[in-house]
């Protein structure tokens, strides 16, 4: 069963083609990673499948439904859940309340329906002992965890994740994939963008390579990152 | 003992501050905010209660139940189609907007009302008095400050645990999250200044019945409004109670010396808390 699916997708801005002719399915379970250098347009892959972007061509694919024109708030509520790579809680509110505001919206449910979900959330991503402290006094790393959190507590069925580990001391780090890990044997559905390439293959099953908005190879992360295009494109080695 | 006296009458006086005041912290605490024309509204709501009165032969109390909802969808209208649009970086389309506002409502008034001030009959209640040993407290004082009370409780619960109360301090948090969120800034706000209408009315109810109003008094009660919001902290409502407190003292105060020194004494007070506490006595955030 497909989760997502994108067909030939395509998005410029001006002259410049972000997006080229990309295809790829994503299965119900898996762990996707994508990688590429600054500016092949990962993050533009992600908002065009979050619908904060429209593509000029091709078309997306949510849970069998076309969504290429849906907008991005019915697209949350139907299971697109995603993290920013610079985390913005609201930071006067608690821990508990930066859950249920994202999962009462998220979800188009009353608070007493999502208390559940949100404390369940809050336990899978360590935060349970930080539930009643303001989110501006988090750590970074508390940070991270809260954005993947508030991510999860809008009950999607497809998790993005944008360079959720940047920033992050090796320990911190290790503790974090610990928690993505933990989601995704759960079974959350997980599409990841990561610089930090030991965290995302040790947590993917596939890696999706872009460069100049196109996708050069698709695959396991081990053949993948043996591939010659990769070393020669993505990690500049001259091979 | 006239002294303590004096002192509760100005803490009840302080009720009536922190009434007016309590609307204007609201909506600047939540969307950043200065109504210019709150005033006015207040003054607005207290006509609208006066109509009812003399048109439906009720009670002002349930004059004001039935004002209520009118100005409730008057606040979300209001914001919904005019300030929104002039929410944003720059604060001086609120500033010029609302003071727009105001001159439309009080010219509005004039036009429907003549300036022949007016005021909203109690009967019996008005002079009614409760005994506290030597101490004779107004009834309808006490029933100003304990709405007062009542709004600021309300107000506060409503904040702290219902959903719409989270929605209103995510968005006053960062609005651009909130709409990722799925939270809609534009209705929040208007919904804020719906419920801000809710308490001018009972502020207009207060401000009907005590004194008498004419269609130009509205930003002479306005001033109280903010110097009780200011002393208070831009944005907490328990500060915008003892700044209302704060000011009613001084106006009892100086007027107890001295009748002419009753305005004087309160525009005195606020001008001592601004040069020692700048930023409020309960500034938010810290």
């Amino acid at each position: 069963m497909t989760v997502l699916s994108l067909k030939n997708v395509s998005k410029s801005f001006g002259s410049l083609k972000v997006t080229d002719d990309v295809s790829f399915d994503v299965p119900r379970g898996e762990a996707l990673g994508i990688i590429g250098p600054n500016g092949a347009g990962k993050s533009t892959l992600f908002n065009l499948v979050t619908g904060n972007l429209t593509p000029d061509a091709g078309r997306i694919e949510f849970d069998g439904r076309d969504v290429t024109r849906m907008p991005a708030m019915r697209r949350c509520l139907d299971g697109v859940g995603r993290s920013f790579q610079i985390p913005q809680p609201f930071e006067k509110l608690t821990v508990f309340e930066n859950l249920l505001v994202a999962a009462t919206h998220g979800r188009a449910a009353s608070e007493a329906e999502v208390l559940e979900p949100c404390t369940e959330v809050l336990e899978r991503t360590g935060l349970l002992p930080k539930s009643n402290t303001a989110a501006g006094a988090l750590s970074l790393l508390e940070r991270k965890r809260l954005e993947l959190a508030r991510a999860m507590a809008t009950g999607p069925k497809l998790l993005l994740l944008d360079e959720i580990a940047g920033g992050l001391t090796d320990a911190e780090c290790q503790s974090l994939i610990q928690t993505i890990r933990d989601l995704h044997s759960g079974g959350v559905t997980i599409i990841w963008i990561e610089h930090v390439l030991h965290a995302l293959t040790s947590v993917v099953e596939r890696l999706l390579v872009l460069d100049f908005g196109r996708v050069i190879g698709i695959g396991e992360p081990g053949s993948i990152m043996e591939s010659r295009e990769v070393k020669e494109i993505y990690l500049g080695i001259d091979v | 003992m006239i002294w303590v006296d004096t002192i509760i009458q100005g803490v009840l006086l302080g009720g009536l501050y922190a009434l007016f005041a309590a609307g204007l912290s609201l909506v600047f605490g939540i969307m950043r905010l200065v109504n210019l024309a709150h005033g006015d509204l207040i003054v607005f709501g207290a006509y609208l209660i006066l109509v009812v009165v003399s048109v439906l032969g009720l009670n002002p109390f349930l004059a004001a139940i039935v004002a209520a909802p009118v100005m409730f969808v008057l606040g979300w209208v209001l914001q919904k189609i005019v300030l929104n649009r002039t929410l944003g970086e720059d604060i001086l389309p609120p500033l010029l907007v609302t003071f727009g506002l105001s001159i439309v409502i009080q010219n509005g008034l004039l036009e429907g009302f003549s300036a022949d001030s007016q005021r909203i009959s109690l009967g019996a209640l008005e002079t009614a008095s409760v005994s506290l040993g030597q101490i004779s407290l107004g009834v309808m004082p006490l029933l100003t400050f304990a709405s007062a009370v009542a709004v600021i409780v309300g107000l506060n619960q409503l904040f702290y645990r219902t959903a719409i109360g989270r929605a209103f301090r995510a968005t006053s948090d960062d609005p651009t999250t909130a709409s990722l969120m799925g939270i809609r800034p534009d209705r929040v706000f208007a919904s804020a200044t719906a419920i801000a209408m809710l308490v001018v009315t009972i502020a207009a109810l207060y401000l009907g019945t005590r004194a008498n109003f004419d269609p130009n008094i509205g930003p002479a009660r306005l001033i109280y409004a903010f110097e009780a919001v200011i002393i208070g902290g831009l944005g907490s409502l328990w500060g915008t109670l003892a700044g209302g407190i704060i000011i009613g003292v001084a106006q009892t105060l100086g007027a107890a010396v001295n009748p002419e020194w009753q305005i004087l004494a309160g525009h005195v007070a606020f001008l001592i808390v601004l040069l020692v506490r700048p930023r409020g006595l309960f500034p938010r955030g810290g």
